[in-house]
């Protein structure tokens, strides 16, 4: 391979350009004549008996066509091993209704559908459903629904799963440690708050399919949504939109089960859009983790033991909470090299809203922790901070304390001292005011989990004028992942971005590329599209070298030609194109890749030998201001540096990098939505606040490229790791301006006013 | 219920429309003049996905009520397209990489426009106060400042291309 033309560069992104002419569709804008209109009925209690549902009354309401329940619904009960856990009697099973039938377990549950001629007339047929309920004790704290004396969410325990990590001797190592710190962390709950809110239009086509086109990260949920309608998987069709922001919000099912249901029972085409308050109560938020840690060194800063003790609130249903707690629970030692090592996780059912995937999935709780941890324990031993983390740092070619063995490069000594030294000259210290400095570093996985045998398909095709077409089933989040994907195909045939078109997230029409989820897209469909490029090219220059009459080896594409490399020889792509249709050549590639597999996990397990594809680590350090007099925190600077393997779009990168560190300060200090007894008290954007322009420094990046990822030329992934250290840092920070440990988020001004007055 | 007819000049043209005395100039726009760029992230103010110029000042049009707007003049983003140009602040968006997912674009750059008509030469800190009641998830919010500096001094003040080649 030759030297690479346009990876790493800052690429103007395809899509950008209809995204700032608003020409770009999203969930919301489409619409289908004779559509109807849909609204969903939500539990008002976090835990009650439904008597009765009496839809009578809005049944006869004009211009209703449809009202579904739970009885309306083919298979509304969906049962579904949890993953990993395993008991005598066989696999613990977590079951979800589609629409409550005779029981809500969370503020926002769904009892009824409604479709009607117009959005008002379903609002009001909505008010007209009566739903008897006998409200029943809530469970609202994981670590009280572990008690035997607890109301039970679900039938059997409030336990959904476990996961542990076991190493070493944990007590001979607590012995050998000179010092010993010991906290408990507590974080909470955190909605992804896109912009854009849930929805899209469905109808029904020929031979019967379901058509659904809405905003998701995962159109292969087409599955799921044949199962509940019982009838064949290839009879759903889930086309995906441009996404308005996700972080994992959009990755369960939203509406796409219901308006199937609508669409099956009524035959028209019906839009259902969720408002901000209903997309609050509807989706799932980031776990709260109560993290019990002990963490042992020795005087020359050295790890001995560490013992973790994780719970998080997995809400009212299972979703991925058995998984996110694995993320939680093989991330719990942070990028170390630990000798003695134990943890131990739950997750548990409450009459909380659910939480599943959310950006870091599991990943920033546990770094708050072991951040926090690591900067206690350097005070303690009066060490230097950076100089205890690189004693310390897990080292390529090592194992994990979990198991698994580090197979990339692990750049982190050079990513804090970067982080760290990037950091401009403290701003001076003002009276009232508190300057302090910190940092934190992360690993987090990229890709799915090894045992779930990922794979993504593309197709890459050549047109007769020498254009080329991409399909691959990748929704585009916004990150840019299709963007970097044209740019991939581009670098290899030497055809420009304008000349390429790129079909994305159709679950019938694109191959299938998997999920916009873990940090996988640029890995997995990225190397797919590298592939599939890879035997173009070769089909290409195979013909062109009969053509030329000189050996492949000898030839290069770039600008629509083939050219000799050493030569002044010449001829158009176009021409070569047309001979190949002549003799009948295939031109066209469709490529498969495949992560590494690995053997199923379960719960019993102490070590992995491989649980991720591969991980990314990185550094933030952070600057704060801190008022005394009202508690107020102001980040003043942000640094996040990576080893990010190789940059394909520099812009792109540097866009997650800017937009995770900031999500991650709404993280720290203000994100909450507060959930008291099951009620959520933060229900619209006035009241969950996340961060404006005004809250946030400019955040400074810095991209190492070690290009020893799994992704295309070496990438690894930045899309989740950029958001994982942030509250740690933060944290970190607090710290050093106001000599208090802050061991929950968020960390609010109350929070910082009552602890300074504690102190004195 | 009644409806009454709205007269009012959107993007250079004079509309008059049927509308219900409850509706939002963002339902009004939306789905009767088909400007589906304009954007609902909330229906309550607090995200400004929704902004368009009135009379030269931006405001959330899921706040205002359509009569309200009874002979004002709107401008929404692709009233910036009126001449089949690009405008600069768009182009600066594209080149500056301050389009992520583009939910909050079409208010971002409305919200821009109003401060830019106002303020040809905004320090870094107005432009900060000028959207800040534009929510972005996605970007860390520093490249979309960039862009419309970058545009405040000079470096994206041409036109760009054909919209539409």
């Amino acid at each position: 391979m030759s030297e690479l033309k346009l990876i790493g560069k800052p690429a103007q992104r395809y899509d950008a350009r209809d995204k700032a002419l608003g020409i770009t569709k999203y969930g919301a804008d489409f619409v289908m004549p004779g559509m109807l209109h849909a609204k969903v009925l939500r539990s008002k209690y976090p835990s009650a008996k439904i008597l009765s549902i009496n839809t009578h009354e809005a049944e006869r309401l004009p211009g209703v066509k449809a009202i579904i329940t739970a009885k309306d619904v083919p298979y509304n009960e969906r049962a579904s091993n949890v993953v990993g856990q395993t008991t005598e009697i066989g696999a613990i099973q977590a079951i979800q209704p589609v629409l409550a039938k005779d029981r809500v377990r969370f503020l926002g549950e769904p009892i009824a559908l409604i479709a009607a001629e117009s959005l008002e007339i379903a609002e009001k047929a909505t008010n007209l459903i009566k739903v008897d309920y006998e409200k029943l004790p809530v469970v609202s704290d994981p670590i009280e629904a572990m008690k035997p004396s607890s109301p039970l969410v679900h039938e059997g325990s409030n336990i959904l799963a476990k996961w542990k990590i076991a190493k070493g001797d944990i007590e001979k190592g607590f012995k050998e440690s000179d010092v010993i710190v010991e906290n408990t962390y507590y974080t909470q709950f955190q909605d992804h708050a896109y912009m854009e809110l849930e929805g899209g239009v469905a109808w029904i086509d020929n031979d019967e399919v379901i058509n659904i086109r809405l905003t998701t990260q995962v159109i292969e949920h087409y599955r799921d949504v044949a199962k509940v309608l019982g009838v064949p998987e290839s009879k759903i069709r889930v086309i995906g939109t441009f996404i308005g922001g996700g972080f994992g919000g959009k990755e369960d099912v939203t509406v796409e089960t219901f308006l199937a249901l609508l669409v099956q029972k009524t035959k028209k085409p019906v839009k259902l859009i969720y408002t901000r308050e209903e997309s609050i109560l509807a989706h799932d938020k980031r776990h709260p983790f109560v993290m019990k840690y002990k963490t042992g060194a020795k005087k020359n800063g050295k790890l001995v033991a560490l013992k973790a003790e994780l719970v998080s609130d997995a809400g009212a249903y299972a979703y991925l909470s058995p998984w996110v707690l694995l993320y939680a629970t093989v991330h719990a030692s942070g990028p170390y090299d630990i000798p003695n090592i134990k943890v131990d996780s739950k997750t548990v059912y409450t009459n909380n809203i659910f939480t599943s995937a959310f950006r870091c999935f599991g990943g920033t709780q546990v770094c708050f922790a072991y951040e926090s941890q690591m900067d206690e324990l350097a005070h303690k031993l009066g060490m230097d901070s950076l100089k205890i983390r690189e004693i310390n740092y897990i080292k390529r070619g090592e194992k994990l304390p979990a198991g698994q063995r580090i197979e990339s490069t692990v750049a982190l000594t050079e990513t804090a001292s970067r982080a760290w030294k990037a950091l401009e000259k403290p701003n001076k210290s003002k009276k009232g005011k508190r300057i302090g400095r910190g940092f934190a570093s992360m690993m987090q996985s990229y890709g799915r989990l090894t045992m779930l045998h990922d794979s993504s398909h593309a197709w890459v095709g050549i047109e007769m004028d020498g254009s080329l077409i991409i399909r691959t089933g990748v929704p585009d989040l916004g990150g840019g992942q299709g963007s970097s994907l044209v740019q991939i195909a581009s670098e290899i045939l030497g055809i420009p971005g304008e000349d390429i078109s790129i079909h994305l997230t159709d679950s019938s029409l694109t191959p299938l590329a998997g999920t916009t989820t873990a940090t996988r897209q640029l890995y997995m469909s990225g190397n797919a599209v590298l592939q599939a490029s890879r035997n173009l090219r070769n089909m290409i220059l195979s013909r062109a070298s009969q053509m030329l009459n000189v050996s492949k080896e000898e030839l290069d594409l770039t600008d629509k030609k083939v050219i000799v490399k050493k030569g002044k020889k010449e001829i158009p792509l176009v021409d070569v194109v047309k001979e190949m249709a002549a003799d009948g050549l295939p031109r066209n590639s469709f490529a498969m890749f495949n992560a590494p597999f690995s053997k199923p996990l379960n719960s019993e397990m102490e070590q992995y030998e491989r649980v991720f594809p591969d991980f990314t680590f990185g550094t933030q350090a952070a600057e704060v201001e801190i008022d005394e007099e009202t508690g107020k925190i102001k980040v003043t600077q942000l640094v996040s540096s990576y080893d990010v393997g190789r940059v394909v779009n520099r812009n792109s990168v540097e866009g997650q990098m800017e937009g995770g560190a900031v999500m991650g300060i709404g993280y720290a200090l203000l994100e909450d939505i507060k959930s008291e007894k099951g009620i959520i008290q933060a229900k619209n954007l006035a009241q969950y606040l996340i961060p404006t322009s005004l809250d946030v420094p400019e955040v400074k990046t810095i991209i190492l490229e070690s290009k020893t990822g799994l992704g295309p030329f070496g990438a690894k992934g930045i899309g989740e790791p950029s958001m994982t250290p942030t509250a740690a840092a933060i944290a970190n920070a607090i710290y050093d301006a106001t000599g208090i440990r802050f061991t929950s988020l968020p960390i609010t001004p109350e929070k910082i006013i009552m602890a300074l007055k504690k102190k004195e | 219920m009644k409806k009454y007819t709205l007269h009012m000049v959107v993007n250079g043209e004079e509309i008059s429309i049927e509308t219900k005395p409850n509706a939002t100039l963002l339902e009004v726009l939306r789905d009767e003049l088909n400007l589906m760029e304009v954007k609902e992230g909330c229906g309550q103010g607090d995200c400004g996905a929704c902004a368009v110029i009135l009379d030269g000042k931006a405001v959330n049009s899921c706040l205002t009520l359509a009569m309200q707007a009874e002979g004002r003049e709107i401008t929404t983003l692709s009233g910036l397209n009126k001449n089949g140009k690009i405008h600069p602040l768009q182009k600066s968006f594209v080149s500056h990489g301050a389009i992520q997912c583009g939910f909050c674009t079409p208010g971002m750059i409305m919200s821009a426009k109003a401060l830019l008509d106002k303020n040809p030469h905004p320090t870094r800190d107005e432009i900060k106060i000028a959207i800040s009641g534009n929510l972005c998830r996605c970007t860390g919010y520093k490249k979309i400042i960039e862009a419309i500096e970058a545009v405040t001094k000079g470096k994206e003040e041409k036109e760009g291309e054909n919209v539409r080649a």
